[in-house]
């Protein structure tokens, strides 16, 4: 009555000269309930103490366990077996830097585009710790929370084409910042100073709206629109 | 060998070490974060229902106050906690929240007019006042008298640790992540960094700092089941614990969650509970007000896990194929609150249990979710034993939680005790204190240690199987170190976990790699991991009353008289056993003398000085009207704060007027 799942698993360790990218493959009783999460760790308990991979939270709010499952970028810690096929193919994230096997340092890039697009709230000034807080319209706080739940799992990143080609495009993720920001009025940057950071072929120009950023959201941001609106503002300040 | 020199090094990069890190930046120094894994994916990031601060903006929220939020804190604690600690804290959180506000959070607003709440399972009609409209808003929590949880929908962590997290980019804060301090280096007196291990490459640093601080989260991995993320597994306590000098605090003292989903342990918010959701047993029941006539469902957490397990005994609990549980309903909200506020209570639903909770009740049990006791500091976030070691957030115990912590106080916690203790950091490093002393030679040694510690672990000569060792400490924390726990079955346990910390010390290794290799990582913290659930096990068994989260069966009663101390454990370099102490709560100085808390057992045998202190607290309540000037006359804390943060909170019934006037 249970099913097998066999598991098709990338395996390579960068740093091991002797080590060659290959597929390995584990075979386990499926049971009620169970997840990729649940899976990889029992195929590491049981079978293979060396097979390396990212589970944090494994709630699906901490982006660790991106991860390609049979084709298509998702979160491994809530993705249940149950919805896939008796084999399943997994592959490390492209277009970020290998760690070993499923591992793959999104941190990194992340870090390193946020450095690029400044993408944080450029205060006009420090806040008065004692003082009521500066209002905000009801409506704008939840439009800037939906543009905030971004969990820079990379999963854009892994299905983006331009990403593919160009190491420096900021990708859905990036551009998707920089419209939270603008949305934010406690960002003081105008759309020139966006314009700097984000308007040239690694941020909105070099998008080639194949949009499998938006198909693959795990939290469902509303990419495509964000970055059709966000193109069309920067191509009118650049025209300006 | 390779070193890394900073002013301040911080080990977490949740939102505790990055509030801590951006002020001792700000103060000029030069600071460096250590994580694990990426900063933005530190546990922080799962907090869900929000965090309190008495802005006192809502219309359920108006007449907060510190005072209040002071008095629901020591009480949640079970009078545990350090009052001390606890007025700085209320003082402080309104100013976090507002920082907060203004760094970027986009916490929910009022929006003024009527609205519709669910109170006590009844649809009633709120009307918020015009002068608050946009302000921050907030919702109910478990014991708490006034709605005083400020809330970005139920991401609040998420929103909170990308702000400050952001933040810390901003500021050119390094965070040197996927590494793992594995021992903090020290003289006996003084600490001076930690060796560090990169979890890609598996080298190891040194990291020499003037002021080391652990910010590194609970160690709520040591049972089974538990809402904590994976990587919540105590190492910074454990650091702290080997050097044999510096002492934690209150380590049995650990809170359960009353509702994480069955089987997964994922948690669904108080906030579901604070917005109306009802608890419901196997006939549909809500049999919470036949136990708490007066808080019902929002009574403290330890107190309300201890009722479903209670009511779970007698029968009406829901059979499952993974044991008991009971129903969590909240399809009383409407499926528009749910999309709106309990969002990622909708996810976790639909993807961990196939269901819709707008349609569907919850399958919910109490589960391990918060680490009380911690590194125990003083209220300036030091170790009392080991100079320029400090700590804060989860990982700490400066003791803002005694037995029990309240929901929303912990992620307030996590950014006042950054702002807070950064400051004390920051004076410490430019004090005489804080100058650099260390010799290299100190830090090869325990560098060479390291090391060596490490190939013989990877040499994997032993026959033990580190993955069984370590299901039966879960599964044993889980049996007796619970939300029940008697002296037998700890007696037990103690025994037990001894035995399986020696036997995790002989492992077999199948693979011998010292770099990324998840198998090495498991067998160099499962003898820490032991260590730490010895101390909370001992904890448990040494203390023979019952307060806030720790229920001891054989010991019912609230032992004022006997046990209003803390409990202090340190582990003497090269003995097999921890060593247990105690540091007694003076009751003499406290603002709000032992009583009852207002909902759970009255059960308490006093103190010979609670009387006492209790009539000179009443005859200056009754001698002073203003809330200010009372609260300096029973227990001044002002003096205490960094100059800063000393200056009164405005609301909207507290204007502050001019300037001049905010900084008395
Ligand atoms: C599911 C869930 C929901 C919650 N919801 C709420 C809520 O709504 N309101 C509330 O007030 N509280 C809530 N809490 C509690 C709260 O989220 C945590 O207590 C708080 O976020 C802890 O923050 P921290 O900065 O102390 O630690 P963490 O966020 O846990 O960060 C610890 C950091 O230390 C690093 N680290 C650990 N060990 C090492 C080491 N050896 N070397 C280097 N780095 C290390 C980690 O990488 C990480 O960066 C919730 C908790 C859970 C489990």
């Amino acid at each position: 009555m249970t099913r097998r799942l066999t598991l098709s698993v990338f395996r390579h360790n960068p740093r091991d000269p002797a080590s060659v990218p290959r597929q390995d493959r584990f075979v386990l009783g499926e049971t009620a309930g169970m997840t990729l999460f649940i899976a990889l760790n029992r195929v590491r308990d049981e079978q293979d103490p060396s097979l390396n991979f990212d589970f944090v939270c494994r709630a699906g709010v901490c982006g660790s366990c991106a991860m390609v499952i049979n084709g298509r970028p998702g979160l491994a810690c809530r993705t249940q077996t149950k919805d896939l096929p008796d084999e399943i193919h997994l592959y490390p994230l492209p277009n970020f830097e290998l760690i070993g096997d499923l591992s793959v340092n999104t941190g990194k890039w992340m870090r390193g585009m946020s450095e690029r697009l400044e993408a944080w709230t450029h205060l006009a000034g420090e806040p008065e710790h004692d003082r009521l807080e500066t209002p905000m319209e009801p409506e704008l706080a939840e439009a800037i929370y939906e543009l905030d739940r971004c969990i820079e799992c990379g999963c854009c990143v892994a299905a983006c084409g331009t990403a593919r080609m160009r190491e420096d495009f900021v990708g859905a993720v990036g551009m998707n910042k920089l419209a939270r920001f603008r949305l934010d009025p406690r960002d003081m940057r105008s759309d020139a100073a966006f314009y700097q950071v984000v308007g040239d072929d690694s941020g909105v120009f070099g998008c080639m709206a194949l949009l499998g950023c938006h198909d693959v959201c795990p939290k469902a941001l509303p990419l495509q629109t964000q970055i059709a609106y966000l193109r069309r503002v920067m191509a009118r300040t650049g025209i300006l | 060998m390779k070193i890394i020199y900073s002013d301040v090094l911080v080990i977490g990069g949740g939102l505790a070490g990055l509030r801590t890190a951006i002020a001792t930046k700000r103060r000029g120094l030069d600071t460096l974060i250590l994580s694990l894994v990426p900063a933005k994916r530190s546990h922080s990031v799962a907090a869900q229902g929000g965090m309190q601060a008495s802005l006192a903006n809502a219309a359920k929220g108006r007449g907060d106050n510190e005072d209040v939020h002071f008095e629901d804190t020591v009480r949640g604690s079970d009078w545990g906690c350090d009052q001390l600690v606890a007025r700085m804290f209320a003082h402080m959180a309104p100013k976090a929240a507002r920082e907060l506000a203004a760094w970027g959070v986009p916490w929910n607003r009022v929006r003024a007019g009527a609205h519709e709440a669910v109170i006590n399972g009844e649809r009633v009609s709120l009307d918020e006042r015009a002068e608050a409209h946009g302000l921050i808003t907030a919702r109910d929590f478990g014991g708490t008298k006034k709605w005083r949880t400020c809330y970005t929908s139920d991401g609040t962590g998420h929103a909170m640790l990308y702000t400050v997290s952001d933040r810390a980019i901003a500021e050119s804060i390094p965070v040197h992540e996927r590494r793992e301090a594995l021992a903090l280096i020290h003289d006996g007196h003084r600490c001076h960094g930690a060796v560090v291990r990169d979890l890609v490459s598996g080298e190891l640093t040194a990291y020499l700092a003037r002021a080391t601080v652990v910010a590194t989260g609970g160690y709520g991995r040591i049972w089974g089941v538990s809402t904590n993320a994976l990587i919540n597994e105590g190492m910074g306590a454990a650091l702290a614990l080997e050097t044999g000098v510096a002492r934690l605090g209150n380590m049995e003292a650990v809170q359960f969650h009353p509702t994480a989903i069955v089987p997964a342990g994922i948690l669904v918010t108080e906030g579901c509970r604070g917005d109306g959701g009802l608890l419901r047993d196997t006939d549909g029941y809500r049999f919470m007000p036949d136990y708490e006539p007066e808080k019902k469902e929002l009574a403290s957490r330890d107190v309300v896990s201890r009722r479903m397990a209670e009511h779970m005994r007698k029968g009406k609990g829901v059979k499952s194929p993974y044991g008991e549980h009971l129903w969590l309903d909240i399809t009383v909200l409407g499926a528009a609150h749910i999309d709106k506020n309990l969002r990622e209570v909708k996810d976790i639903c639909h993807y961990f249990l196939g269901i819709d909770p707008a349609k569907d009740t919850i399958p919910v049990r109490p589960t391990q979710h918060y680490s009380m006791g911690g590194v125990r500091t003083d209220h300036r976030g030091e170790s009392p034993w080991l100079g320029g070691l400090f700590s804060c957030g989860e990982a700490a115990c400066w003791d803002l939680h005694g037995f029990n912590r309240l929901g929303g106080n912990s992620v307030a916690e996590t950014v006042v005790s950054g702002m807070l203790i950064g400051e004390y950091v920051a004076d410490f490093c430019q004090s005489d204190a804080g100058d650099l002393t260390v010799s290299t030679a100190l830090a090869r040694e325990f560098l060479a240690r390291e090391v060596a510690h490490l190939r013989a672990i990877a040499a994997g000569r032993g026959n033990e199987d580190g993955v069984a060792i370590r299901r039966r400490m879960e599964a044993i924390m889980t049996d007796s170190v619970g939300l029940f726990r008697n002296g037998p079955h700890l007696e037990a346990t103690v025994g037990e976990l001894a035995e399986l910390l020696v036997r995790s010390q002989r492992l077999a290794m199948r693979g011998h790699r010292l770099d990324a290799n998840p198998e090495l990582v498991a067998a160099y913290r499962l003898p820490r991991m032991l260590k730490i659930a010895l101390t909370v096990a001992m904890g448990a068994l040494a203390r023979t009353e019952s307060r806030g989260a720790h229920a001891r069966e054989d010991f019912p009663a609230r032992n004022d008289r006997d046990w209003l101390k803390r409990t202090l454990v340190r582990w003497p370099e090269g003995e097999g056993a921890p060593a247990l102490d105690y540091e007694p709560l003076d009751i003499t100085g406290m603002e709000l003398p032992p009583g009852v808390r207002g909902y759970g057992a009255k059960n308490i045998v006093d103190h010979p000085d609670s009387a006492c202190r209790q009539g000179e607290v009443d005859e200056a309540r009754a001698a002073i009207a203003d809330r200010h000037k009372l609260q300096a006359a029973l227990m001044p804390f002002r003096q205490l704060l960094p100059e800063r943060y000393r200056g009164r909170n405005e609301r909207l019934d507290e204007p502050l007027g001019a300037r001049s006037e905010a900084r008395q």
